[in-house]
């Protein structure tokens, strides 16, 4: 950490500490603090940068605005709990108070007075689920020319780009992912490019800006991508990397340069001499991975790829956060485990490309079964995201049938609890644990069953969704007065889920 | 974090070899579903590949028995508007033979001579219950191909990776899922052709051409079929049809063959009905995310449906108006419906029995949503009583499930196609099985000398 021992600490290195785990240039004594023109500096005096210059002055230039939704405090009652922290809760109770999880125990859990009562009987109760790569936004429906905006598929390297800008409020899928127990979702950058672009996490809660969704103090991640995508985008136009050898000198070129450039910042920072470097936004984003402020979510199918990137990231000296789309992970379940990588995976996706072939149902079971594991189900698609409970139910068949022996409240973790911790933010939320954010599903039945439907989806203690009350079913901009608008399809009497 | 546990006797359970077909096998104690009805305690009796007896009784004496106590019985399902045993790796053009390009040869495109028996995807699908499969021609608009986000801006959304120059697409193929060396039960069971967007794009861009194109083939099928002498010495006005594809079409002209029309938007189902009764064409609608709109319709027009009922996104303009209950609308009006696979039921045909559970959970009767995996794709591909049933006489297709087949925590624990029992082996447990241990065999040599 570089500040200037010789003040005291400005207000920018306060801010520093107190985040914790910000970047080293975050960390910088801001030039335009009233200290930078301090004469007493041992540094040479110098101009301050012009505004939007030092990549230290404005350390989130598009900051949150989110709010959670009106609220009132709630208690839960008699439902079978699954608390993602490793145990199953019969006839247990939840408390939500201020938006924050305040109590979670069996019946004789005392209810606060005041607290509204919710009937929990006949019904499950689960963390908000968490789909780490969703795609909703900056791919979103209608799927069509003018709002596909997930790939900056213009060059192998488009670390400067950020998914948040490409996100569209108004996509519908919000809404039905909601619907399906969706609360906190990690929105990114396609995988055409070596590195597609900076990740995003969002609540999931109507707005009408991006910056009303983005979670407040969430890391940022960076997408990369091994394999088949980037060198077929790239090979196909006669450029590099056209083979999976040229995908590594690709990530090995730019994290030369993000050292360099980070080198040059150090220096200019510690001596002022000479012009400061120019802002590189793409370098940026890249010395945020190398300072750990930004997590590697990279996009890797092969186990053998895996290993190649561990090594990349072991020579320049950063942390792979997550493997994403790893449906080889159970090949290196071992090591992933060992060094603390997430293994983010379909359980039915197989066979649509080479690299593809070898999935397998039973990843995520045997993924999990290491010591110290991260296994995590995700979705990639609006449509597989409003059922990542069913894909993990899967999961469980698959490795039952292998003849392991899973527990349900244990696979919950794998769209709760890993989750969350895939994108660092397992402090906050994930598990039913005391002074986490109210993030909870109230389920119709067990949601490893594929009747089960998300009866009441909480985000930050704040009712969201509610499957019986038209007031909590939100609608989009855009889908108002389509086809079918206001209207309910006829279905027959006595029907529907259990 | 958590603890492996694997009971040694799994592993050598499940390399037992498939049981030859013993003449005759009774499968007893279940909960059968027989397609049409639900019996507690039943008895399903199969020999020399049909089903000979479903009921109560007893086992027949000398029979194989099957104690199925605990367990559901079940017709095994069928994946429709699948590319089962036509297409190997999607992304691998070499191993897809599931669609045609050359303009010579659409309509005439059989399906039927590419299968491959020996496809690994097979013994996939039928773990996951799946016996039959109508393999239809991939085509515009069609739900083949992997429409996976990451790669939508080069793997080309909803065109299945494949261009049929020609409106139609093709001939399907019924198959079954037996171990053998024949799968196919019968060739040129139906044409596919698209609508909608899709076939706007094969017509030169807009809805009407399309109409105008099929209205023009048609009348060019009929002029050939009534002068085919003339035109076999050259003596009939040119036509833009190939002779394959004339012939081809023939018996959709006349109402014989059954056309898949894939359609989405409510407009250009209502279109597409009115088509069907000028040209006197016997449709099937393939997609019908907005069918719920016009479900009245569909059904007065006793046309059946073959859908995805998780499609819920208004993914184009043209299914802006799908929901999670067009299923159960349609079954509601009365619309004979057939529930599809996931992507082109090919890899994911295992998911056809979860589409049917979340369209149950979305106000789709139970017993309409196994006659949609079961009977209704029979009788919609006009195979009624000869399987999709547990019913005497049907083919011998049977799954043994260890619950509920429509939930992704049941597993099926055997498998019968023609009355034979399957190996429930696939080239995904020969994986699992190699890895279970960490990827290292406790000799210390590569898992590749494990096998």
């Amino acid at each position: 950490m570089i500040f200037d021992r010789l003040r005291g600490p400005s207000p920018a290195v306060i801010a520093c500490v107190l985040a914790g785990a910000l970047s080293l240039s975050a960390c910088a004594t801001t030039p335009d603090s009233p200290d930078a023109a301090d004469g007493s500096s041992s540094r040479p005096d110098r101009a301050a940068l012009a505004t939007g210059l030092d990549p230290a002055s404005n350390l989130n230039p598009f900051p949150s605005t989110y709010q959670p939704l009106p609220r009132q405090n709630t208690a839960i009652v008699g439902a079978t709990v699954f608390t993602a922290a490793g145990t199953k809760i019969e006839n247990g109770v939840v408390i939500v108070t201020d938006g924050r999880i305040a109590a979670v125990g069996d019946a004789s859990t005392p209810v606060p007075n005041g607290h509204t009562v919710v009937d929990g009987r006949g019904r499950f109760v689960t963390p908000g689920i968490i789909d780490v790569h969703s795609h909703l936004g900056v791919y979103p429906s209608p799927g069509v020319q003018g709002m596909s905006d997930g790939n900056e598929a213009t060059s192998p390297n488009t670390a400067q780009v950020w998914a948040e800008h490409s996100i569209w409020p108004q996509d519908p899928g919000f809404n039905t992912a909601r619907a399906g127990g969706i609360t906190t979702l990690h929105i990114l950058p396609g995988s055409a490019n070596l590195f597609g672009g900076r990740g995003v996490t969002v609540r999931n809660i109507p707005s009408i800006t991006m910056q009303g969704m983005k979670m407040p103090d969430a890391p940022y991640g960076l997408k990369m991508a091994c394999g088949e995508n980037p060198s077929r985008v790239y090979g196909g136009r006669n450029q590099s990397p056209a083979t999976g050898m040229g995908n590594v000198a690709g990530f090995r070129s730019a994290f030369i340069a993000a050292r360099d450039y980070k080198a040059k910042w150090d220096k200019w920072r510690e001596d002022g001499e000479g012009s400061p470097p120019t802002r590189n936004l793409q370098n940026e984003t890249l010395v945020g991975v190398l300072d750990g402020s930004i997590m590697v979510q990279n996009h890797c199918y092969r186990a053998d790829e895996m290993a190649v990137m561990i090594d990349i990231a072991n020579e320049f000296g950063y942390k792979i956060r997550a493997f994403h789309h790893a449906v080889e992970a159970y090949k290196l379940a071992p090591t992933l485990a060992r060094e603390g990588i997430c293994a983010a995976m379909w359980t039915g996706w197989w066979g649509f490309k080479m690299e593809a072939l070898d999935a397998i149902e039973e990843n995520a079971a045997l993924v999990d079964a290491q010591q110290g594991s991260c296994a995590v189900i995700h979705s990639d698609d609006a449509e597989l995201t409003q059922r990542l409970n069913q894909e993990v139910a899967a999961s469980v068949a698959a490795g039952r049938r292998l003849g392991m022996n899973i527990r349900e409240e244990d696979a919950i973790d794998w769209i709760t609890i890993n989750a969350a911790r895939a994108i660092g933010i397992e402090d906050q939320t994930g598990s039913l644990e005391p002074g986490k954010r109210g993030d909870i599903v109230i389920w119709s039945a067990n949601p490893f069953s594929v009747y089960a439907r998300a009866d009441q989806v909480f985000i930050d203690g704040s009712l969201s969704y509610d499957r019986n009350n038209p007031a909590y079913q939100p609608t989009t901009d855009f889908e108002l007065g389509q086809p079918g608008f206001g209207r309910t399809p006829t279905v027959a009497a006595n029907t529907g889920a259990r | 974090m958590r603890r492996l546990m694997l009971s040694a006797a799994i592993a050598a359970l499940s390399v037992a070899a498939p049981a030859l077909a013993q003449d005759t096998v009774a499968i007893t104690g279940g909960r059968v579903l027989t397609g049409t009805s639900v019996i507690e305690n039943g008895t399903v009796v199969m020999r020399s590949g049909r089903i000979v007896s479903v009921g109560t009784g007893a086992a027949p004496a000398g029979a194989r028995v099957i104690d199925a106590t605990g367990k559901t019985v079940s017709p095994g399902f069928v994946a429709v508007d699948s590319g089962l045993g036509a297409s190997e790796v999607s992304s691998v053009g070499g191993s897809d033979d599931q669609g045609n390009s050359a303009n010579t040869i659409s309509a005439s495109f059989d399906v039927s001579y590419g299968l491959d028996p020996w496809s690994f995807t097979l013994p996939v699908a039928r773990q996951g219950g799946i016996t039959r499969a109508i393999v239809v021609p991939s085509h515009p608009g069609g739900s083949g191909g992997h429409n996976h986000a990451d790669d939508s801006d080069f793997a080309g959304v909803g065109a299945g990776g494949l261009q049929s120059p020609g409106l139609f697409a093709g001939q399907a193929s019924i198959i079954h899922l037996g171990q053998g060396t024949d799968i196919l039960v019968k060739p040129r069971v139906a044409m596919v052709a698209p609508f909608g967007e899709a076939g706007a794009s094969v017509a030169g861009g807009a809805r009407g051409a399309t109409f105008t194109l099929f209205k023009e083939s048609l009348a060019e099928v009929r002029l050939y079929s009534r002068n085919k002498a003339a035109y076999d010495r050259a003596g009939l006005r040119d036509l833009s049809l190939s002779r394959a594809d004339l012939e081809a079409l023939i018996p959709v002209a006349e109402g014989r063959m059954p056309l898949i029309v894939t359609v989405d938007r409510a407009a250009d189902i209502l279109q597409v009905l009115r088509l069907g009764q000028e040209e006197g064409v016997r449709m099937i609608l393939d997609g019908a995310a907005e069918g719920w709109l016009v479900a009245e319709q569909i059904a007065a027009a006793n046309v059946p449906v073959l859908l995805n009922p998780i499609m819920n996104l208004p993914g184009s303009f043209e299914s802006r108006a799908a929901r999670m209950e067009n299923a159960a609308s349609l079954d509601a009006a009365g619309v004979i419906i057939a529930i599809k696979g996931n992507e082109g039921s090919i890899h994911r045909a295992k998911e056809t029995r979860y589409n049917a559970g979340n369209a149950v959970s979305h106000g789709l009767p139970y017993a309409s949503a196994i006659a949609a995996i079961t009977t209704n794709p029979a009788r919609i591909f006009g195979m009624a009583g000869d399987f999709g049933a547990l019913a005497p006489g049907a083919a011998g297709d049977v799954v043994i499930w260890s619950g509920d087949p429509l939930e992704p925590l049941s597993v099926a624990t055997a498998v019968f196609v023609n009355g034979v029992e399957q190996s429930m082996e696939t080239r995904q447990t020969l994986l699992a099985r190699r890895y279970m241990t960490g990827g290292t065999q406790a000799n210390g040599m590569p898992v590749a000398y494990g096998n």
